[in-house]
């Protein structure tokens, strides 16, 4: 059995959650948000986790997981509200164990 | 008025799917969907990407799935009403419902099954300052190209950076008498032939491509005359006759959501698995729209459902009447414009 990992996450009530990501199932940030429903279903996660919609924008708050986004990612972002510099798609940041301890916020809806 | 057996709300694969179940039960079928196409999310979202748990097809594109559909329900002629949104539903004292679209087209029909997905498909839009009087009929600001030869001639100022934004400036480029692409990056993202697509329509001098722009403003006292650009911190003006923001489309549950429905999660609750129908009888909702105890939004559990969802209307329009689940091998399928498909017959012929 693989490991689980900790990860705080902030939803956007300003509640922070402490949960636990499996990393043996080939889950993203935002599948794990969706799993604990951290965020009202039909608000996050719309296009499934294809970086097409921004409605699972995070910004991420320590430096657990890279700032670097990938190509269709920073794509997405151009064109999304509330953009920071921290901000990523939590369908991008596939849970891994190196992700113990992030430390993330649900940026608000689209 | 338009007067069908099953009025399905959304065009995408569940919906879809629904006219050939209801077809093979003799009842006929009508879809309203928000976009101007059918296929619903996969075609607005992702009609060039694979799925692979479609049974039966190892990798199929969204949007081959929504054409092979399109086909498979041919012979069971659905009408359709394409770019307008349901609003409100009226159930009538004989159980019968009247459904009307935003645009005041009504739909009559024995039975309503909802297949709305995520909802509609609503646009982003820009913030900006009087987008509200431009966006009014015609004056200038459209979300949609719904009918390409309104742009004949006219100058078209389209923002954005997507598929959409790449493949109307190509499309209008041969319509419109002028067209402008307008977007905040460099970089489009976009299929790699429409990109390129794009380039050369560039360097031909047919679209006016500025970037890193981004329309902060309008002019115009009727209607739109120009729209302010700013690039790279200095402003420009473009006078155009048509505004065309392409930022994508957000689904929301939209005005269903009031239609006395029992609603959870944004989705439609419905009895669990038996039937699909919804706390208002001669409602069903089929597909991603609803949730029960063990749902899963997969378009072939859409399939499932929208088959029950048919066989549970024909009970309820015949009641007491003796039916047996046909299988398609064995009986065909006879369509509603006279086709018939059947399984080639055997011979029974010695063999000397």
């Amino acid at each position: 059995m693989s490991q689980d990992v900790t990860i705080y996450i902030t939803d956007r009530n300003g509640q922070r959650h402490e949960v636990q990501a499996p990393t043996d199932m080939n889950m993203n940030v935002m599948e794990v948000i969706r799993s604990y429903e951290l965020a009202e279903e039909g608000t996050i996660g719309i296009c499934g986790g294809m970086a097409m919609c921004a409605s699972c924008q995070c910004y991420i708050l320590n430096d657990v997981v890279s700032l670097e986004r990938n190509p269709e990612e920073e794509a997405m972002l151009w064109e999304a509200y509330h953009v920071k510099d921290n901000s990523r798609l939590g369908c991008q940041i596939p849970i891994t164990e190196d992700l113990e301890g992030l430390e993330l916020e649900i940026a608000p809806e689209q | 008025m338009i007067e069908t057996d099953i009025l399905i709300i959304g065009a995408g694969p569940t919906g879809l799917f629904a006219v050939f179940e209801a077809g093979l039960l003799k009842l006929k079928c009508h879809i309203i969907d928000g976009l101007p196409q059918p296929g619903g999310q996969l075609t607005e979202l992702y009609p060039k990407k694979p799925i692979f748990d479609i049974p039966g097809f190892p990798s199929v594109l969204a949007g081959d799935l929504v054409n092979n559909l399109m086909e498979q329900i041919k012979q069971f002629q659905p009408g359709f009403t394409l770019g307008e949104v349901a609003e409100k539903i009226q159930k009538l004292d004989d159980g019968t419902f009247i459904v009307t679209t935003n645009k005041g087209t009504e739909h009559k029909a024995k039975a309503v099954a909802i297949a709305g997905g995520l909802g509609s498909f609503e646009p982003r839009k820009p913030i900006l300052k009087d987008l509200e009087f431009y966006e009014l009929e015609d004056r200038g600001v459209e979300y949609f190209v719904k009918d390409p030869e309104k742009y004949r001639g006219k100058r078209v100022v389209i923002s954005g950076g997507g598929d959409s934004a790449l493949d109307w400036s190509i499309f209008l480029s041969n319509v419109a008498s002028e067209v402008t692409l307008v977007h905040r990056r460099n970089e489009f993202r976009g299929a790699l032939d429409s990109v390129e697509k794009v380039q050369e329509l560039k360097h031909a001098g047919k679209i006016r491509l500025i970037t890193p722009g981004e329309v902060i403003g309008f002019k115009g006292s009727e209607r739109i005359e120009s729209v302010d650009i700013e690039v790279n911190g200095a402003r420009m003006n473009v006078e155009t006759d048509y505004f065309i923001p392409l930022f994508g489309l957000t689904p929301k549950l939209g005005p269903i959501a009031h239609w006395g429905l029992e609603i959870e999660k944004n989705a439609i609750v419905v009895n669990n698995a038996l039937d699909y129908q919804t706390n208002i009888e001669g409602i069903y909702a089929i597909g991603d729209v609803n949730t029960y105890p063990g749902k899963l939004k997969l378009i072939l559990c859409g399939f499932h459902e929208a088959t029950l969802m048919c066989q549970s209307v024909y009970n309820k329009l015949n009641p007491g009447k003796k039916y047996v689940l046909k299988y398609t091998t064995v009986s065909g399928v006879d369509g509603f414009d006279g086709s018939r498909k059947e399984a080639e017959k055997a011979v029974v012929k010695a063999i000397e």
